[in-house]
């Protein structure tokens, strides 16, 4: 009986590691993006970068969406206080699975604050929400602060992924997601959303993944 | 009887001691929370499921004959009267088998059943002097002449009689104090005390299978002042480290103001958090260690700027609470995957804005968006809370301005003046 228990553990363990949750990317909510980027990985470093109104919170969102609705924690580090939890909430987020840290454009206090969480464990998606803080503030970041972050996801599991206006973290980040706006889609009196795009920075520029951020 | 069985049946054990309660009370507290006074005497508790601790029945009678130090009789038995009567009875370990209550009880003189003096007196009449000679009585005689009383009496007699234990309902205060005969004025020597406070209570917690979900540090002042501190957790912990750790936080962000010449520290004791982890479920942060994570960062950016959001119940802009973040293993209800959704950046506060206006806003001159306005949607229309001073009155636009920037902006319209409330992404 007890001879055979190692060979029983390892089947048991083989079937945790294939559990679906612990190991498959995050879906961005996109097939098209999903299609070039294959998702967000876990347990490391994506970067979603783009210019205001280009779909790049968009994209943070519906990824925040799905992974709280399928049972998982995120935090959201918030460098300049401009998440909006009612129009969240209408986005399907489930706001009592996500810890939001608002740091009123204290950058090191964001980045203290991500590294405490991502090391911390159980959270599926850290958000580190760059956007709107100045170029001459984030040029100030030190690369090793990146490799730490990196190291604290690749730990812990959790997809860490950065939203800025340009590439913040280089070659510590394993994807880069450039979303630029195509068009502005309006209807009659009303603002109906975005008609946007995708593409890789690191692996192929030339992959490009067109899609609607509907309102 | 294996010991799987014996696991599930209920088993109480009875020590007798007399003058001997306190020596009593702390060696059943060893070994169950669930322990009855039944007099000055002698105490029961349940011993059921301390098979796959200590063994057999032998060996649990033999391991509080060990643990109690003092003479006295102890008995094991299915159900508490048996016991009790028994460890009365008979001196030494006495474990009695389930079914052999009545042989075992038989040969005891009546005197020990403490039936009521009158009861007792009838008993003599009729030369009734042992439990098996009471239990042997025909019932439905003994229920024409003693009523539904003297059938209870003989139920115990004969050892079959089942009930739950008067569980002793304990005042327990976990709580320190100490009174310093030289003030302390630096943080490092009272975490030295607190965290020797808290060695101690977190013992006294656990040896009753109990946990602390609030810790409550009062310390008084030179000049009488005082200085409380609260801590309230999630879920309820012994990690004495974690919590002083907490404690170590607070006090570094709102020190005392003056020297310290008296502590006294606090736990409420509570049960202890136990659940069943899914195998498949997704991973989620334990609370006993995200609450020191939170705690250094609320230390970092301010208590107000840390939690879940809960959104209020009001058409007013920007309405929601910080409410505390704690995590549990509960699913959330199953909502259907939607497409990206346009998200809205909300600037905190509303950006001052200068508009020309012609029909529609045409220009737009703010800190974030700047230039001549592509497009204007609108306008909407929001009011309320008229009766209360915050009340509210805008009309609202959406506007796109320069390579295709999405803003909302409103007019206060008590005020006329326009602001930037937030962008679109």
């Amino acid at each position: 009986m007890l001879s055979t228990l190692p060979k029983r553990l390892s089947h048991f363990t083989g079937l945790v590691e294939q559990a679906p949750a612990a190991r498959e990317p995050l879906s961005t909510g996109s097939q098209a993006v999903d299609g070039i980027s294959g998702g967000i990985p876990r347990a490391t470093l994506t970067e979603i970068v783009g210019h205001a109104s280009s779909g790049r919170t968009g994209l943070m969102w519906s990824l925040l969406q799905r992974a709280t609705t399928a049972g998982e924690f995120c935090v959201l580090v918030d460098v300049q206080d401009t998440f909006d939890p009612a129009s969240a909430m209408t986005a399907g987020i489930h706001l009592a699975r996500l810890l939001w840290v608002r740091c009123s454009g204290h950058l090191e206090h964001a980045l203290k604050a991500t590294d405490l969480l991502t090391r911390a464990g159980g959270f599926g998606v850290v958000v580190l929400d760059l956007s709107g803080t100045p170029g001459r503030i984030t040029r100030r970041m030190p690369v090793a602060s990146w490799f730490r972050l990196r190291h604290g996801a690749e730990q812990s599991g959790a997809a860490l992924v950065v939203i800025s206006e340009q590439i913040q973290a280089g070659s510590c980040s394993r994807v880069q997601l450039e979303v630029r706006q195509k068009q502005c889609l309006w209807s009659a009196k009303l603002l109906r959303g975005i008609a946007a795009s995708a593409g890789l920075r690191k692996r192929n520029q030339a992959r490009i993944a067109s899609f609607d951020v509907s309102r | 009887m294996s010991r799987g069985e014996e696991n599930g049946k209920p088993m109480f054990a009875a020590l007798h001691a007399p003058g001997n309660l306190p020596v009593l009370l702390d060696c059943a507290r060893q070994f169950s929370p669930l322990i009855e006074i039944t007099s000055e005497d002698t105490v029961t508790f349940d011993v059921r499921g301390l098979n796959s601790l200590c063994g057999s029945l032998s060996r649990i009678a033999n391991e509080v004959d060990r643990v109690i130090g003092v003479p006295a009789n102890i008995a094991i038995a299915s159900n508490p009267d048996t016991a009790v009567h028994v460890s009365r009875g008979m001196k030494g370990i006495a474990v009695i088998p389930a079914g052999q209550e009545g042989p075992t009880l038989a040969p005891l003189s009546l005197h020990l059943l403490g039936c009521p003096p009158q009861m007792g007196e009838m008993f003599q009449l009729w030369g009734i002097r042992t439990f098996g000679q009471f239990a042997s009585l025909p019932p439905l005689g003994v229920a024409a002449r003693l009523g539904e009383e003297g059938m209870h009496w003989q139920q115990v007699a004969q050892g079959v009689m089942r009930r739950q234990l008067r569980i002793i309902g304990e005042s327990v205060s976990f709580a320190r104090q100490m009174d310093l005969d030289d003030p302390i004025l630096l943080l490092e020597p009272l975490l030295f005390l607190l965290g020797r406070f808290l060695n101690e209570l977190c013992a006294e917690l656990i040896s009753r299978s109990l946990a602390s979900n609030e810790v409550r540090l009062r310390l008084r002042l030179e000049k009488g002042a005082e200085h409380p501190v609260i801590l309230r957790l999630p879920v309820p912990t012994t990690d004495q480290k974690m919590l002083l750790k907490l404690l170590h936080l607070e006090l570094s962000e709102h020190p005392p103001v003056a020297a310290i010449t008296q502590i006294r520290l606090e736990m409420e004791p509570a049960k202890p958090r136990s659940m069943q982890e899914g195998l498949f479920a997704a991973s989620y942060p334990f609370p006993e260690k995200i609450e020191l994570t939170v705690a250094r960062i609320r230390h970092l950016v301010g208590p107000e700027n840390i939690g879940s959001p809960r959104v209020l119940d009001t058409h007013k802009p920007d309405s929601f609470v910080m409410e505390p973040f704690a995590p549990s293993a509960q699913h959330p209800a199953a909502s259907v995957p939607s497409s990206v959704r346009l998200a809205f950046r909300r600037f905190r506060p509303p950006q001052s804005a200068t508009v020309i206006v012609e029909r529609h806003p045409v220009h737009i001159l703010s800190a974030s968006a700047r230039g001549p306005i592509q497009t204007a949607k609108g306008p909407w229309f929001t009011t309320g809370n008229w009766w209360r001073t915050d009340c509210w009155n805008r009309e609202e636009w959406d506007v796109a301005v320069g390579r295709g920037a999405l803003y909302r902006i409103f007019r206060d319209l008590s005020t006329e003046a326009w602001f930037v409330e937030g962008n679109y992404d």
